[in-house]
Parts: C-alpha cells; structure tokens; sequence
C-alpha cells in the first residue's frame, strides 16, 4: 500500500564536502543513505530518516544536516499534522501505534515552574571547594528511634538493611533485550565507579554481569523473566515493578525478533519469542498480596535485600505508595508521565499517569501525614534532566532520583523515539550484533560517570549556595523552592509558596 | 495568646531569623551565685543585639520548691489571667503563686503582666500520663488555646526571665541580680523580621530544657516537617523553638542520652563516621541515617542546659562564635571572649571548640578542659 505520510526530516548533503566515503550508508540503520556505484554519488531515501543525527555526527566531512521537513497542512489546531498522521499509520497498518522513549507533549513540566533559594547575609554560603559537602544517601527503612544501651553505650536496636549512594541518582531499570549488553555493561561499571546503582530492568542478569551485583537492583516483572534464587540474591536491591512511568497499567513488550541466544538464555524463554509481560502481576490483585510478594522476596534473600517496589505515578499514587510501604516496600519507586520506555503503545505513553513532580509531592506529605515516611526511601523516576531537577526533587521529598533517558542521552541517545524498532543506529535500544557493537563498554562507562561527577559537583554547588553542607538537610526542605507561573492549587500540592512571598 | 503566628511573624515569612549573643556560665561544684556578673557580662555584648530581645534562664533557683513544677506565665490581659489560672487550678495542685518582681525602667516599655506559679500535677486529672508529658500538654493548651497567655518557663528548681529590650535591661527589670543559682545562660536578640514580641525572646523552654541559640538554621524546613510528624506543632516558626522541640523529641521521648543530642544536630561528616571504631560506626551511622532530618544545617550556637548541665554546641562547620574558659570549677561559654574576661579576667583556660564538638560542664562529671598546650595551638592556628 502506498503510503500517505510523508517524511519527517529532509537530510542535506553538501556536494562540495561529500567524499563519497559511504560512512552515513554504513552508520544509518535506517536505510536511508545508499551508494551509487555507478554515478560515485551517496542518495538518500528521506521517508526513512527518524532524526538521529548518526550520520551527522560520523560524516568525516560535514557535510550532512539534517532538518524537520516543514511540510505545511492547512493550519487547524484539532487536525495538527501528527493528529493526522496517526491515521495514516494506523490506516495503513491496522495495528495499535507503537513508540519509544517517554511522552513527548507539552504538558507542563513543573521542574521548569519552580526556583531554588540561596543564602545572602543572615547565614553564609558553604564553599564546596574549601569545605566539606556531603552527597552521600543511604537507601532503606529507617527505624522509628534508635535505642541506646545505657549501660555499653552502644546500639541495641540493629539497623535494617542499608544501601549507600554516593549520589543520589541511580540509573532506572532498562532491560537486557530493550537495551543491548554492552548498555548494561556501561551502566553496571558506571554505578560500580560512581558508588551507585543500576537496575537489570524486568530481563534478568546476563551471567557476565553478576561480578557488579554490589551495585546491583534486581528487578521483578509480571513476566518473571530470568528470575531465580541466584538472581535475586545477586544484587542489592529487589525490585517489584507493577508499573512504569511510560505505559502504567501495561505490561512489557519485547518483539521475538530482539530475543537472540543471548537473551533467550538470561530471560529464561526459547530464541525469537515474543517475551510480553502481563498487565498485572498475576499474584498481585490487590495490597495484600503485595505484601505477599515482598515477604516472600525477603525470605528468599534472607532479610539481607532491600525490597523495591515500583509503579507509575497515576491519579492515586499517595493512598497506593502508603499501602505500598505498609506492605513492607523498603523503596518506593514512582516512575512518572515522563518516564520512557523501550516499546509501549502511543496512546498509553501520551495520555496515562501524571507529573513526577506532583505524584512526588504528594506521596512525601501523605507518608509524613501517616508518620511512615521513615520507613520506606522514596525513589523517583521520569524525565529528569539535570542537577536542578534532582536538587528541586530532593527539596520536594525524593532521598534519590532514577535516570534512564539521561543515561542513554549521555551514551549517544538523541530521543528520536525508534526505541521499538530495534533498529538504533546508536547501539542503544537494539539487540542487532552489528548494532549493539556500537556501544564500547569502557567508553560508554566513562561517559556516564563524567555525568554523574558532574552533576555532583553541581548539586553540592547549589547545597553550598543554600547553606548546606549534607543533602540530608535539603531532603524534604521544600522551604527552600518557590514557585512561579503555578496556581494557588498547584503550590498547595507542591506543598510551596509562590516567588516573592 | 491566640494566634502566636501573627505576634511573633507578621509578615508570614518562612521563619523568623535572628543573630545574637549568647552566654552561659556554670558552677560545676552546684554552688549559687547571683546574677550580677551575667548580666554585666551579656551587656558587654550589646552591639550582638538589637534591644529586640533579651532573655535568662537560672537553674538551682528555687531550692525551696524544688520538687514542683515552676511556671512563669506572661499576660497580655486580665482576662487571659484568669481564664489561665481557673485552667492550672483544675489540672494542677497550686502550691503557691506570686507576681515577679521587676523593677520599672524607662527602656521597657509596655511589659506583659509576669506570673509565677508552683505547681504539682493532679494525678487525677492527669489519669495514665507521666507527669512530664502531662505538663508539657498543658503548656501547649495555655500558648495555643488560652487568649493573651504564654507560659515561657515550666521546669522544676530553674526559671526563665526574657522579654523585649537589651538583655542588661531585662536583667534589671527582673531583679536577677536578687536570684542565685548554680548554672545561668544568658542571650541578647537581633531578629532581623520580627518585631519584638516578649514570647519570642530567647531561652526557649519545654519541662527544664532551655536552649539559646545564635543561628540561621538552613535545615529549618525539614526539621521541621519531621517534628510535625511526631505532634510539635511550631507556633512561633523560630529555629529555636524547633531546636527545643527536637531535644525534647530525643530525651525525653526516644530516651537518647543527652551526649547524643551533638551526634544529631551536628552529626559528624560520614568520611569522619567511616575513621571510628566499628561500634562506634555502627552507633553514629545508625543515629544519622534515623535522624539526619535533624541535622541542624546552617550556621548556629547553641547553650542547651537542663538540671545539673550545660553543653555549647556549634555547627559542623563552625560558622557562628563560640569561645568557652574555665576558672576553677566555673565553665564559661561566650560568643565573644571579651565578655568572659569582663567579668574574670584571669582564666585558666580558653579556647574555641572544634565545630560540632560539644562543650559540656555537669554537677556529675569533674570539669576537664583541654590541656593547656592544646588549647594555645588550636587558639593561635584559629586565629
């Protein structure tokens, strides 16, 4: 059939600089660049072209742009042009639309609607450069008190398990089939070298990945792949996802086609089959069987792991993360409508769940209503940008963030949103050998700890700035935000005031 | 009094931020002393304040009535007198009850009405509750719930005297010279969004703990927040209200020795946890990942004192003055050393404590001051 959707981007190529040296035909997974022997000319079919940047990035000549095709509709607000094209797809395709990535409307993001505090004259400003500033967080329920033998002056009440962060931002689970091993591998050294965590995402761990079990979140899916005793003692951390910030309410999707030797043997299932997670938890229809779940995990780890459990923030996400934690949850993981996924269908992915930044706040005070915030870490997820964001994030009541696309961002990802092809041209989101070789380990590890020691360097900037010398005092500080171009309803669930005030 | 938000913070700002002098001096063997020398001394540091605020606070004062309970209630009506002391007489045995002296001065103006009150606790009324617990409800009901009453001093043996102007006036005002006791702390206020309000000046007292303090805590919001969990409810949105709260959260509520009070509000750096002995880790590793929404983050000094003793505390950093001195069995703790040397020039030790190291004299332990090899070096390398 025909199709009637026409392309996205125009790619532009210089004659004077193309060398002919076919570099953007082997880079683009895409097929869109191709050699003509005949003519010496590189061509390019521009339908094919998702925006990249590979090839742009690799021509050794520059001679490649690429740019939106601003093909004009006649303008109508309802029948915008991807309103449009969305037809087109599905009239074509019969199917459900699927995508990559996290939802990518304008709907409001709340981190760019509040401001940080600074200290000016009636306290001083800290100097990390001179003076001590401590990043460190540790993860895990807190005891209601800590009791004290008069007599030996010691600890009589022994703390539960603990995890240590050296920074509060831990990378969010991303699956071995989703992502490629050398991903994984990249995260896993990262979170080693930076005193972090990374999680394996709902695909199991690959036998290579076990030596960073310390630094290691285990997850647990409704589909169970690749979950067994050895596994679940291999990390730190278990976690249960009931949901994700992307599709909450769906389970995952992994086409046969990414389900190589490989996969196949650390997920558990045959070569080439479809592993598509259920909705639900089958063993989970309601709080208390959560609460089942989690005993049973700590049983199977000897009371040594941190349960996580993990949903996506919807329109009740404060009752559920109380029930959660009375479930005995150590983490409560909340991945907001930002979130991102490896697949999930569009409709899902654009329209379900809700901000991060207000499920966050939400959640921080009615835990504290409850006097339960003690006793679980509170663990937040979905479209975190920068240093700002962690640092507003942690000022509303986060003890850690979860990146997942900033990670990926920092290995090459430019958010084209071809997650569910499988066909990153970046290595990433692919499990295509020739693919996935792009993604060197060694490099891909580096670059992702320069990113953390960079934001680190910046949040003890802004600590500093503020006064503070141990993110523990910013933690749930939210005197030290305000916010602007928000509603009076707005701060009140932000638990903030307006700029000025 | 009815709305102590209004009173003390009129224009609603986060909190109420204040610089200060503070000074504590104690007799380590319990004898009494006037308060002459405090307030000579605390004078010397008027330049700290603002004549906003001043305030003292005497242990081993009432020697006569020690095993009750000694209120020191300010009105700001007739009415709200009777209404508070139709309240203490049904919740309490009243054993006795007097104006406090004060002496008229031209620098304090519009001073509340000041009541004493000897109480002891109507087990009756009081049904399962410790005594305690008991009055520190009560103290909460009269400041929230009783119009133009504030109860500013509820502990047994000491008393708080405080209110608007120099704290050399105050003193003079309240006739401390007249007063004896073993250990005064002693503050003068600078609040820099606050009009005077006699409530509002420092010591802060819950049972028989005062805290004075000079600081901006950066902490406030969440150490706050945690507070309201376990039912503090702040009225005045001071750093310092929040800080006797957390006190009396971990004394008297979670049990903690009173030495771990330092190992929270400055818990040390966790580089410097990780360098302890492994009991020790586990001991201060466990108390700041349970309390570290009460590390108290910012610049402060505090004198907290209860019976039988006095600990100076700075921040980690040490980002406000703090110099302590002994003579004989006398521990003397100052924002400024000149104000020491004031009233005894001669001193057998002065130093400035490390930040976030306690400084501590008790009637129980002997006092032991740095040696004093140690004291010169960390005094030179400081200054």
């Amino acid at each position: 059939m025909k199709t009637f959707i026409p392309s996205k981007f125009i790619v532009e190529r210089d004659p004077a600089r193309c060398i002919q040296c076919q570099v953007c035909v082997n880079q683009c997974s895409f097929a869109v660049n191709s050699y003509d022997a005949a003519d010496n000319e590189v061509m390019a079919d521009e339908n094919n072209c998702v925006g990249c940047h590979r090839c742009v990035v690799f021509c050794p000549t520059n001679a490649l742009n690429i740019r939106k095709n601003t093909l004009d509709y006649r303008e109508n607000y309802n029948w915008r042009p991807e309103a449009i094209e969305d037809i087109l797809k599905q009239a074509e395709t019969g199917g459900m639309l699927l995508t990559g990535m996290g939802n990518d409307k304008g709907y409001k993001v709340y981190w760019d609607h509040i401001l940080l505090n600074a200290s000016q004259v009636t306290n001083p400003s800290i100097d990390p450069l001179r003076e001590p500033m401590e990043l460190v967080t540790y993860l895990g329920r807190k005891p209601d008190r800590v009791e004290i033998d008069p007599v030996t002056h010691t600890l009589k009440n022994a703390m539960p398990p603990q995890v240590k962060l050296n920074v509060p931002v831990m990378f969010s689970a991303m699956s071995y089939g989703a992502v490629s091993l050398n991903v994984q591998h990249s995260l896993a050294r990262a979170a080693t070298e930076a005193g972090t965590f990374w999680n394996t995402g709902e695909g199991g761990l690959h036998a290579s990945l076990y030596p960073y079990g310390d630094h290691t979140i285990v997850q647990v899916a409704s589909g169970r792949f690749g979950v067994h005793s050895k596994y679940l003692n291999a990390g730190q951390v278990v976690e249960i996802k009931i949901g994700q910030g992307a599709k909450p309410g769906i389970g995952g999707h992994l086409p046969g086609e990414k389900v190589t030797a490989e996969v196949s043997r650390t997920r558990m299932i045959p070569i080439g089959s479809d592993a598509l997670s259920p909705a639900p938890q089958h063993d989970i229809y309601s709080i208390e069987d959560l609460a089942q779940l989690v005993y049973a995990l700590k049983e199977a780890t000897g009371y040594r792991k941190l349960i996580s459990v993990k949903i996506a923030a919807v329109h009740n996400v404060a009752a559920i993360a109380s029930g959660m934690v009375r479930a005995g949850a150590d983490i409560i993981a909340i991945d907001g409508l930002r979130g991102s996924t490896g697949a999930a269908p569009k409709v899902i992915r654009d329209n379900v769940g809700i901000p991060i930044e207000m499920a966050l706040a939400a959640v921080d005070a009615r835990l504290r209503q409850e006097n339960i915030r003690n006793q679980a870490s509170l663990v937040i997820a979905g479209g975190i940008r920068n240093s700002g964001d962690i640092a507003k994030a942690i000022a509303l009541g986060a003890d850690a963030v979860y990146i997942g696309t900033a990670a990926l961002i920092a290995l090459g990802c430019t958010a084209c949103q071809q997650c569910h092809t499988g066909k990153c041209a970046w290595g990433i989101c692919t499990s295509d050998l020739a693919l996935t070789k792009r993604i060197n380990p060694e490099i891909g590890s580096r670059r992702l700890v320069n990113l953390l020691r960079g934001w680190a360097i910046e949040l003890k900037d802004i600590l500093g700035g503020m006064g503070i010398n141990a993110l523990e005092s910013l933690r749930g500080n939210r005197l030290h935000l305000r916010g602007i171009g928000l509603s009076d309803n707005e701060l009140k669930i932000l638990g903030i005031r307006p700029v000025g005030d | 009094m009815q709305d102590l938000r209004k009173i003390q913070n009129p224009y609603n700002s986060d909190k109420v931020i204040d610089a200060c002098s503070i000074f504590g001096m104690m007799d380590t063997s319990g004898q009494r002393f006037s308060g002459a020398a405090i307030i000579k001394a605390i004078g010397n540091m008027r330049v700290r304040g603002n004549g906003l605020g001043g305030g003292f606070a005497v242990y081993g004062l009432y020697p006569d009535y020690a095993e009750y309970y000694a209120m020191h209630v300010m009105y700001l009506s007739r009415e709200g007198k009777t209404e508070t002391e139709a309240f203490l007489k049904e919740k309490f045995h009243l054993v006795d009850a007097d104006e406090i002296k004060t002496r008229p001065l031209a620098a304090i103006k519009d001073p509340p009405l000041v009541w004493r009150y000897f109480l002891k606790v109507n087990r009756y009324q009081a049904g399962i509750q410790a005594d305690d617990d008991f009055v520190v409800d009560r103290v909460m009901d009269i400041n929230i719930k009783i119009r133009d009453s504030f109860v500013f001093s509820s502990g047994k043996d000491m008393g708080v005297f405080k209110g608007v102007g120099y704290p050399e006036e105050i003193g003079q005002y309240f006739r401390l010279e007249e007063y004896e006791g073993y250990l005064w702390t002693s503050h003068g206020r600078y609040p820099t969004n606050s009009r005077g309000w006699w409530g509002g000046a420092h010591p802060f007292n819950i049972l028989d703990w005062t805290v004075v303090h000079n600081g901006e805590i950066s902490s406030y919001g969440i150490n706050r927040r945690y507070l309201e969990q376990y039912g503090y409810i702040c009225t005045m949105e001071t750093d310092t209200e929040v800080i006797a709260y957390a006190i009396d959260l971990l004394v008297r509520k979670h049990g903690l020795p009173v030495d771990t009070i330092s190992q929270v509000f400055a818990a040390p750096f966790w580089d410097d946890i990780d360098r302890k002995p492994p009991v020790e880790q586990e001991l201060l590793r466990a108390l700041r990942q349970t309390y570290g929404s009460l590390l108290l983050n910012g610049p402060f000094t505090l004198i907290i004192a209860h019976a039988g003793e006095m600990i100076g505390l700075t921040d980690r950093i040490r980002l406000r003055p703090l110099t302590a001195a002994t003579k004989g069995k006398v521990l003397f703790l100052s924002s400024e050393e000149a104000a020491i040397r004031t009233i005894s020039p001669q001193l057998e030790s002065v130093w400035i404590p490390v930040g976030g190291e306690p400084i501590a004299g008790s009637l129980k332990i002997p006092l032991n001051p740095p040696s004093p090899v140690s004291v010169v070096a960390a005094y030179k390398m400081d200054r």
